[in-house]
């Protein structure tokens, strides 16, 4: 029996490996680059996916807004002033805050245009919005019973940005000094918040002229019951007019992000699988030129004793071996990728599993796809045929 | 009375209308040192690679160890070859990215024995041949004559009954040649039969048994105690 022991086999395949470093390096980088990439695509999405969900369980899924709905016809809705008390007593609902647009602009000091409204509107704001909404205040404090009755304010994160203000600093509002006695961080369920100024609900109608009906709700509610809360909603906040409340969940957006990032992922993936088609090509194209110049080895490893299915196991275990070390490079380039994003970005890194596994698979299987027809026609190889053309 | 070691019976040999080898009929017995001679393109090689089942007979029969080669599939045929057929080129086909004992365990390569004990046989047999200081030199380092004293030895090493040598002093000096023809006379003694194809009269006068090729047909087969 001739046999070829596995230890040896893989001997033989490195010892060919070595004959051309450079040509090995470089045929194996294809293979690097296409499962750099394909783990580096899933890790860095996977790094950003895990924050934003994260984000998403920090704030809550269960936040809804009610707003006065608007469209052809509807004039300048409002919500009646009695909507947050109605909304309150629907039983899942277990907590209710409402804003209230005030006409009014805020200015870093008298000097500026009252018209100017730098893009920051003013809103008055119930004591337990911060609450309800899960936001924090960056500086500073909130708005609560005994601050809300005078000409204080507290500035949204990118509104405190644009006054160039923080809390001990006096801004106009209208025609009168507001102290600003907060700042908030940045609400990713109410974004609008973050470009406004809020006053207490009393102030804006003793001094700003505010009628008291809220422009918007915003609620929490039982987990399992957001549905039908969202559904009873505009008929217990409007019965005479349910068609002008629209209710909206926040999440949804930072939910369909999570989504959008999945749809680039996959385009991503794609043109990572194309480079490592291309690292395939590659590596059968060394072994195709291996063949070639080994047919005097080939030759002499027939006279030594070796079958064709040892001469094909020879080359298809150095395609695979090959295209092994080429995968191994790519998953720690990969993973440093990922490692790099996520220090960056300031999120934890996670590299999954099923990347690492399949990306070392696909690089094994096209090792094997690209030494099959090289071996194979190693194996077919007349041993006296070989062993003529070699020097 | 055992087999003869090769036995060839009307073997002819065609490379599409080229005509290489002829009803060619021969008996090597064990211990038999044998010079093959002709001039080139007599069919001096195919004739040594039909023995040596690297290519297949267009017609007639080549009994190896009085086993028809023919009815053997390839891993049968392999496995002559990894133990019972050792093969000696012209050119040493060595491996460069190997050391000397390295080149010669490659003779054990396929016999399935554990790769130390292979290393430990090919070291023990080049101290025998006196290459012990030779032993991690990498082929590139060594002189011809040295060069083919490792290819016998890979050939050897699996304690072949037959070995076939292919022009094995075409390439050296004559002093180095003398030294492997000493060599490959030893082996005889221990009972291999040992074929060496040649074009050098000189080597084949010294042989104890001649064949002498021309267009693919023996024309001699001498044998020196007849002279």
């Amino acid at each position: 029996m001739s046999r070829l022991a596995a230890r040896d086999l893989v001997g033989l395949a490195g010892s060919g490996l070595r004959r051309h470093p450079l040509r090995a390096v470089l045929s194996a980088l294809g293979i690097a680059i296409g499962v750099a990439a394909v783990v580096a695509v899933l890790g860095v999405s996977r790094s950003a996916q895990a924050e934003l969900a994260a984000q998403l369980d920090a704030l809550g899924t269960n936040l809804l807004r009610v707003q006065a709905g608007s469209g052809i016809g509807l004039g300048d809705a409002v919500l009646p002033a009695s909507a947050d008390a109605a909304a309150s007593r629907v039983a899942p609902v277990t907590a209710v805050s409402a804003v209230a647009d005030v006409d009014a602009t805020v200015r870093r000091n008298e000097l500026v245009d009252a018209a100017e409204t730098g893009g920051i509107a003013v809103k008055a704001a119930r004591e337990d919005l911060l609450g309800v909404l899960g936001g924090h205040v960056a500086s500073g404090r909130f708005l609560d019973g005994a601050l809300g009755r005078y000409p204080t304010v507290v500035l949204g994160h990118i509104a405190a940005l644009r006054l160039g203000v923080g809390p001990g600093v006096t801004v106009w509002l209208g025609d009168q000094r507001f102290l600003v006695v907060g700042v908030l961080d940045p609400l990713p369920l109410a974004a609008d918040l973050d470009r406004s100024a809020l006053v207490g609900w009393e102030v804006a109608q003793a001094r700003l002229g505010l009628s008291g009906e809220p422009t918007t709700l915003y609620l929490r509610a039982a987990p399992s019951q957001v549905g039908a809360v969202r559904d009873v909603l505009p008929a217990q906040v409007n019965p005479e007019h349910p068609e002008n409340v629209a209710v909206s969940r926040p999440s949804d957006a930072l939910a369909a992000q999570l989504a959008a990032e999945d749809a680039f992922t996959g385009l991503l993936l794609g043109l990572g699988a194309v480079a490592l088609l291309v690292g395939g090509v590659g590596v059968a194209n060394v072994m195709v030129m291996g063949v070639l110049e080994r047919r005097g080895e080939i030759g002499l490893h027939r006279a030594l004793g070796a079958t064709r299915a040892h001469v094909r196991r020879q080359f298809l275990a150095e395609a695979v071996l090959l295209s092994a070390l080429g995968g191994a490079a790519g998953v720690g380039a990969g993973a440093a990728i990922t490692a790099a994003y996520a220090v960056t970005r300031g999120v934890a890194a996670v590299v999954p599993v099923e990347a690492v596994t399949g990306g070392l698979a696909v690089a094994l299987v096209v090792g094997a796809l690209a030494g099959l027809v090289p071996a194979v026609r190693a194996a077919r190889l007349s041993p006296v045929q070989a062993l003529r053309t070699a020097g | 009375m055992s087999p003869p070691v090769v036995q060839l019976r009307g073997v002819g040999k065609r490379y599409g209308p080229l005509h290489v080898l002829r009803d060619v009929d021969l008996e090597l017995g064990a211990g038999e040192l044998v010079a093959v001679v002709g001039p080139s393109g007599s069919g001096k090689s195919t004739l040594l690679n039909l023995m040596g089942t690297l290519d297949r007979p267009s017609s007639g029969e080549v009994l190896l160890d009085g086993v028809g080669a023919g009815r053997l599939g390839d891993p049968a045929l392999a496995a002559l070859r990894a133990g019972w057929i050792g093969f000696v080129f012209q050119s040493f086909h060595l491996l460069d990215g190997l050391d000397a004992v390295g080149n010669v365990a490659t003779g054990l390569l396929y016999s399935g024995l554990p790769g130390r004990e292979r290393r430990r046989r090919a070291a023990d047999l080049l101290r025998d041949l006196g290459l012990g200081d030779r032993l991690g030199h990498p082929p590139s380092a060594l002189s011809g004559g040295e060069r083919q004293r490792v290819a016998i030895a890979r050939a050897v090493l699996a304690r072949p009954a037959l070995l076939l040598a292919d022009e094995p002093t075409g390439n050296l000096d004559s002093a180095a040649g003398a030294d492997v023809l000493a060599l490959l006379t030893a082996l005889r003694a221990e009972g291999t039969t040992v074929v060496v194809i040649t074009h050098d009269r000189e080597v084949a006068a010294t042989m104890p048994r001649r064949v002498e090729l021309r267009d693919g047909r023996v024309v001699a087969d001498v044998a020196a105690g007849q002279r």
